[in-house]
């Protein structure tokens, strides 16, 4: 198992370079780069550009460059936000406890509801309710998360008011109210929109898996010999299928953390949330070089960290699998 | 009765409980899809919206891209169904219109996809070993960093260069949706040249002296090309939404060109006194998406070789 682990947590160091070492090469490829800023004030000379050109490094080879900002960044130096003047590495981790939040609640929502929908669908499948849930799966899956996004807030926000106050009943956008101190009722109203907007768009995918896998194992021989042992339905389902049923449910919960990302991505540029994805958005609009960087390489090691994690919790839950 | 016509009898009285008239692989596949009733749907919906896209300069007068400062926002009305935008172009011409781009974009960029996927899924699952290796670990890479994240980052890249043929218009898009959509489909049809290329006719077309291109172009590529059919249905959907939030995020098709997604854009600041900007564009795409969904689950079900009637 530890070694397992280890050659696993071995080859995603020479992907993760390679990863790094693309995403460098690209941005060098923007016209502009980092001394963009510069380069278009007439208060900035030509030799004061050149020292700043010397100062940042940007004399050297490319390929130099990429060694160097590499090692700066193993040593916690991310660079320097052009925008906030602060380290990027601060900028991000102020951020990423937002962004952690936001769809740790939906995931956890999205779980709630899609299990039992996903179990009851396959056992009563072909029923109406099986119909109703396939199609809003269906529906679903052909939303764009902004649209989806635009929508609550034309219902929730600008149409229906809150009978106390007469203001909107949810907040259109932010974690919490700005210029008070927050309470909780006023994080939780926040959270709500972008939260369920969220879990609507995992939602639909859990679904369908859970569906699935629990359509297959229902099929199983043991079933079949727990239900011929006159077990009741309820606790053979309960205790025999759904066990073996949310296997597959795992992997795809850790194949779509890159789906997720991008889905916060878009909820949080639509909601204002001050989180990572957002924090994404406005530094390639702005051609903030170190946040970019900074956020892609994040989001890659997530990615590989949690496409590691799946597969070993994947292998403890299923006894079939053994680690070579 | 001999026993000559006995056996005739019974031998045809056979043969016509197990046989159905001839019936060609096409005309077997369109029975099974016509039971799909929401397939079926999804077919006529479709056909219905892409047919109101060409003919539109003949159905209606308005001009999709004039602007007109008497009619700014008008609510759906009779003489604009689904109203007007914040510069008084008809909304339902420009959804239209924008209807052939963005649908347009959305065929374009299956293909390029389907076509990367298919040609490294292959090579992947025919040579096997280290060529597959290589070309999975490189497929492992593309899926790393988060889509939405890399295409805006390519987006951006074709925004910041100037050039008129690079920016703005739908080429640039179709090819960035095109260069990072392919790793699901590789994966499929790598799946698929892993089994069908131990079953025995592969052997007989090898023996026989066919090049291993052959064998993948005529003996492997047809057994493998349902599943291919239904993913290439289901991307067609996938990239009209990809496309639509690039737009909408401002990193797509630029206006004047009205897309699904663009013309979004502007729906977000005005959408508390005229949903009807946020609404309908959304609605067609969903519309559309929805329908080539059911299209590819009416598919999948039509072409399975092990479907059971």
């Amino acid at each position: 198992m530890t070694q397992y682990v280890m050659r696993r947590l071995l080859q995603a160091i020479p992907l993760l370079l390679l990863i790094s070492f693309t995403v460098f090469m690209l941005m060098q490829l923007i016209p502009g780069g980092p001394m963009a800023a510069y380069e278009n004030n007439p208060n900035i000379s030509a030799e004061d550009l050149e020292r700043l050109r010397e100062e940042l490094g940007l004399n050297v080879p490319k390929h130099i460059q990429y060694i160097n900002w590499l090692s700066a960044v193993l040593r916690g130096d991310w660079g320097t936000s052009q925008i906030t003047r602060r380290p990027a590495l601060v900028e991000i981790a102020e951020k990423l406890p937002n962004t952690i939040y936001l769809s740790m609640v939906s995931f956890i929502i999205a779980l709630v509801i899609s299990i039992p929908i996903g179990i009851i669908s396959a056992v009563r499948q072909y029923s109406w309710f099986d119909h109703v849930m396939t199609t809003f799966a269906f529906i679903g899956h052909s939303l764009p998360v902004f649209w989806m996004g635009l929508i609550f807030i034309i219902v929730f926000h600008a149409t229906l008011k809150n009978p106390f106050t007469g203001g909107p009943l949810l907040p259109g956008g932010g974690m919490y109210t700005l210029g008070s101190v927050p309470t909780l009722g006023d994080r939780l109203r926040h959270l709500i929109m972008p939260a369920s907007v969220l879990a609507i768009y995992s939602l639909t995918t859990h679904i369908r898996y859970m569906r699935a896998g629990m359509l297959d194992v229902l099929h199983q021989d043991y079933i079949r010999t727990a239900r011929a042992k006159g077990l009741r339905e309820r606790t053979m389902i309960i205790r025999h299928a759904v066990k073996n049923a949310i296997l597959p449910l795992v992997t795809i919960i850790g194949l779509e953390i890159p789906v997720l990302l991008s889905g916060t991505l878009i909820t949080e540029t639509i909601f204002s949330w001050p989180g990572m994805g957002r924090l994404f958005f406005n530094s390639i609009e702005r051609g903030d070089y170190a946040v970019m960087m900074g956020v892609l390489m994040l989001s890659a090691t997530l990615v590989i960290i949690f496409g590691l994690l799946t597969d070993i919790v994947y292998a403890a839950l299923d006894p079939r699998i053994r680690f070579e | 009765m001999t026993q000559a016509q006995l056996s005739a009898q019974h031998l045809s009285a056979d043969w016509a409980s197990q046989m159905r008239p001839q019936e060609s692989l096409t005309a077997k596949a369109w029975r099974r899809f016509r039971k799909h009733k929401l397939a079926l749907a999804g077919l006529v919906v479709l056909t219905v919206l892409i047919l109101a896209c060409i003919l539109v300069p003949w159905i209606t007068r308005y001009d999709p891209l004039k602007t007109n400062v008497d009619l700014i926002r008008e609510p759906p009305s009779l003489a604009h169904i689904f109203g007007t935008d914040e510069l008084g172009r008809d909304l339902f011409v420009r959804l239209c219109h924008g209807g052939r781009v963005s649908i347009l974009i959305g065929v374009a960029t299956m293909l390029v996809s389907i076509f990367l996927g298919t040609t490294i899924g292959a090579i992947a699952g025919f040579y096997g070993r280290r060529v597959d290796n290589v070309l999975m670990r490189f497929t492992d890479f593309v899926l790393s960093i988060p889509q939405l994240f890399l295409l805006l980052l390519f987006a951006q890249l074709l925004r910041t260069t100037n050039n008129p043929t690079l920016s703005g218009g739908p080429l640039p898009i179709i090819v960035i949706i095109g260069l990072l959509s392919w790793p699901g489909a590789a994966r499929l049809v790598r799946g698929q040249f892993l089994s069908i290329k131990a079953k025995e006719f592969v052997e007989a077309a090898r023996m026989s002296g066919c090049t291993n291109g052959r064998i993948m172009l005529r003996h492997i590529l047809p057994n493998a090309i349902s599943p291919i059919v239904v993913a290439a249905t289901l991307r067609v959907g996938q990239a009209i939404i990809t496309e639509s939030t690039l737009s909408f995020l401002g990193f797509g098709v630029q206006p004047p060109t009205p897309t699904w997604g663009n013309m979004l854009k502007n729906a977000q600041a005005q959408m508390t006194y005229a949903p009807w900007t946020a609404i309908f564009p959304g609605l067609a795409i969903v519309v559309t998406v929805l329908a080539l969904n059911y299209i590819g689950d009416g598919l999948r079900d039509a072409l399975d070789p092990h479907h059971v009637e």
